[in-house]
């Protein structure tokens, strides 16, 4: 063996040394979405770039996920490096100090990209507390074929009314077709999440200017009434379980004329793969009722770093691609622009590869828009948030005013008994909190 | 004399017996049949059956996104670590309270019980921050003893039952035969014990194989088992049916294996004591 080799040898196994000393690794926490697979499945294109660092992953399913994340935040476990977290909890743990300000992206990151709606909801004292990986709001998606049939015709910004109107008319209980599906199922992101984007638009709020549940007003009677009166008369029996992957499993199998539920869904329910009436789907703005708030909400789902973690800067490195515009473009290249994650960034509204391959990207940017998280209702609130209220005790309450919602949509109780306990229960809470 | 059975009452227990077995094992049958099928048959409504075509795509896919050897692993490792370490504390302390006891056995074996009674979740964050202070957070070594301990009281149970139906007087014989106390427990009861002590150990394998608040709860990376796979499968938005099946199918596929052959081992440890 020649010197000059062994030269080599020794300095390729000192690199190697050097690198695997210096390697990073960062540990990332996520939920099973198509979007959040797609991108571990592009993990490699990250660790290309950046070979000092690993990356891991952890899949969770949501409520493990949040559980496992609030504890190992509350313990300062540093078990995760990057958190998957909803828009209810940035706010919160932002205030509380538990996530790392991302003020210093890079410049190709382009912070002035991000939706405004999404933007503001992520940030706490002008500090932006995690990068939104993709948005949604709610829409009404309905069935073409029977609306046709029906004789009716959806605008593009329907009332409340209307829905009522058409599915009585698109209602075919022979058929197993019912008019109009909605969730049921008890919980702050499963009913609350949509009767409280709902009550908005009825003029309704949580809480007024003093922290004083409102739900013995008239605002939120109409609200429970309606709903309940909907779904009764035109809804799917049994629709006190039904949550979104129950009534996308109707939607898809034709047993639904119209859902009101998130934006990312029209994506599944126009896949010819999984969707029976896939060719056969039209998309709206949620209903209102004239009173200039629409029933929609605003979601994102975002990665953040958490105060513990001993990797920051790496996991900073990493959020900067994985919610840049050039992650986007990668997407695309790999799997298509249909595929692209929705609803953070203006520039890809403006980019026409993509509304031509989304036939439904007009209406969820339209949604996004329209939802406002410093202003949800017609009066004025203490709050932020659409569907949720940015308390820590929100979660709690709206879970525990959620199963009297379904229980009321179930017939165990009436619309008032329902209304009239969650306002004992939330004035309970609330006092006992301190507001 | 024998109680005489008629042919029509064998046949309706029979047919009974067949109905509440196939009844509890049917969820079992559906998501191995749900693992086979495409999406949209999962959801299909009629539901079908067994006319669909029959597809390995799920596995495939479930192969591909995850390092299911080392959820496998780590698995094993638990629930043969809880196990090994429970049956090590857990003989002496049935022995003595079998053949040795005291006044307040009786209580001490009720105030174990106790012990399952506790809501896992309330000692969640002492515990936690114990494993953190000794920097044991999702490591195997912290979950084994955490199983361990949650198992104890059941292994103790079981094994106190069996040994109550030894005769005393063996274990007499021996000590005046000159038997030390480790050669008494080692070379007299253990072997007579040895059906007993296979049972306990079945069912807590099982038991520490299924565990599911603990592993999820102080695992990540390194010590997550399987239930931490099946968790990454479920999705509140998305209709993954047949993934989340056939990732549910892989993680039970050992445990249901062992239970199959060790089936008669495992009724005698559960039925032991029940007849006199």
């Amino acid at each position: 063996m020649t010197d000059t080799l062994r030269a080599l040898m020794g300095a390729t196994a000192l690199t190697a040394v050097a690198l695997a000393a210096q390697a990073e690794t960062i540990t990332i926490a996520t939920v099973n979405n198509g979007d959040m697979i797609r991108m571990q499945g592009l993990t490699s294109h990250f660790t290309d770039m950046h070979p000092d660092i690993t990356v891991e992953w952890v899949t969770l399913e949501e409520n493990v996920l949040r559980q496992n994340v609030t504890t190992d935040i509350a313990t300062g476990g540093g078990q995760y490096d990057v958190i998957t977290i909803g828009t209810y909890e940035v706010p919160i743990w932002g205030a509380n100090g538990w996530l790392v300000a991302l003020d210093d992206m890079g410049a190709d990151y382009n912070v002035d990209d991000l939706l405004p709606a999404v933007r503001g909801g992520l940030t706490v004292d002008g500090h932006l507390y995690a990068s939104p990986f993709y948005g949604e709001s709610s829409m009404v998606m309905y069935r073409t074929d029977l609306m046709e049939a029906a004789g009716l015709e959806m605008p593009e910004a329907p009332t409340w009314e209307f829905i009522r109107e058409a599915a009585a008319a698109m209602t075919d209980r022979d058929n197993e077709v019912y008019g109009i599906c909605l969730r049921g199922k008890a919980g702050w992101g499963e009913n609350m999440a949509f009767l409280s984007a709902m009550a908005n638009s009825f003029g309704a709020r949580w809480f007024d200017m003093d922290w004083r549940p409102q739900f013995d007003t008239e605002a939120w009677s109409n609200t429970l009434t309606f709903y309940l009166d909907l779904m009764t008369n035109y809804g799917p029996p049994g629709a006190s379980n039904n949550g979104f992957n129950e009534n996308l499993a109707l939607f898809q199998t034709g047993k639904c004329g119209m859902w009101i539920d998130a934006t990312v869904a029209a994506s599944f329910v126009t896949n010819p793969t999984d969707s029976q009436v896939a060719d056969h789907v039209g998309f709206a703005l949620a209903p209102d009722n004239g009173l200039g708030r629409r029933g929609n909400w605003l979601w994102a789902w975002s990665l953040g770093i958490p105060a513990s973690s001993d990797a920051q800067e790496a996991a900073k490195t990493f959020i900067a691609w994985a919610t840049s515009s050039a992650y986007t473009e990668l997407v695309a290249a790999e799997e298509g622009w249909a595929n692209v994650p929705p609803g953070t960034r203006t520039s890809l509204y403006e980019n026409q590869a993509y509304l031509d391959a989304a036939p439904f990207a007009e209406m969820t940017l339209r949604s996004m828009e329209s939802a406002d998280p410093t202003s949800p209702s017609v009066d004025p609130v203490p709050y932020t948030g659409v569907q949720f209220v940015a308390i820590p005790e929100f979660a709690g309450l709206a879970t525990e005013v959620g199963q009297l919602f379904s229980a009321a949509l179930a017939g165990q109780m009436s619309a008032e008994d329902a209304l009239s306990q969650a306002q004992a229960l939330a004035t309970e809470e609330m006092e006992a909190a301190g507001y | 004399m024998a109680r005489a059975v008629t042919t029509q009452r064998k046949i309706v227990f029979t047919a009974l017996a067949w109905g509440i077995g196939l009844m509890i094992f049917f969820p079992i049958l559906w998501t191995i049949l749900t693992s086979f099928k495409t999406e949209a048959t999962a959801i299909a409504d009629p539901p079908v059956f067994f006319n669909f075509d029959w597809t390995l795509e799920n596995y495939r896919v479930v192969q591909e996104r995850s390092d299911y050897m080392r959820y496998l692993w780590n698995s094993v490792a638990l629930a043969l670590g809880s196990t090994f370490l429970g049956i090590l504390i857990a003989v002496p302390a049935a022995w003595s309270m079998a053949f040795v006891p005291a006044r307040r056995t009786k209580d001490v074996l009720l105030w174990m019980l106790s012990t399952k009674m506790l809501p896992a979740v309330g000692v969640l964050y002492p515990i936690r921050l114990i494993l953190i202070q000794l920097g044991l957070l999702d490591s195997k070594i912290a979950l084994i003893f955490i199983l361990m301990l949650i198992n104890l009281p059941i292994i103790i149970w079981m094994l106190y039952t069996y040994f109550r139906e030894i005769p005393g007087e063996i274990l007499e014989a021996a000590r005046m035969d000159g038997a030390t106390l480790k050669d008494e427990i080692l070379y007299v009861l253990t072997p007579m014990a040895i059906p007993g002590i296979a049972s306990t150990v079945l069912l807590n394998i099982i038991l520490a194989w299924n565990e599911a608040f603990w592993t999820l709860t102080l695992t990540t990376v390194n010590a997550a088992p399987l239930t931490a796979f099946i968790a990454s499968y479920s999705s509140p938005e998305g209709l993954f049916y047949a993934k989340l099946s056939a990732a549910s199918t892989m993680a039970i596929a050992p445990i249901l294996i062992m239970g199959w052959f060790s089936q008669k081992q495992l009724v005698r440890g559960l039925t032991f004591g029940a007849v006199k």
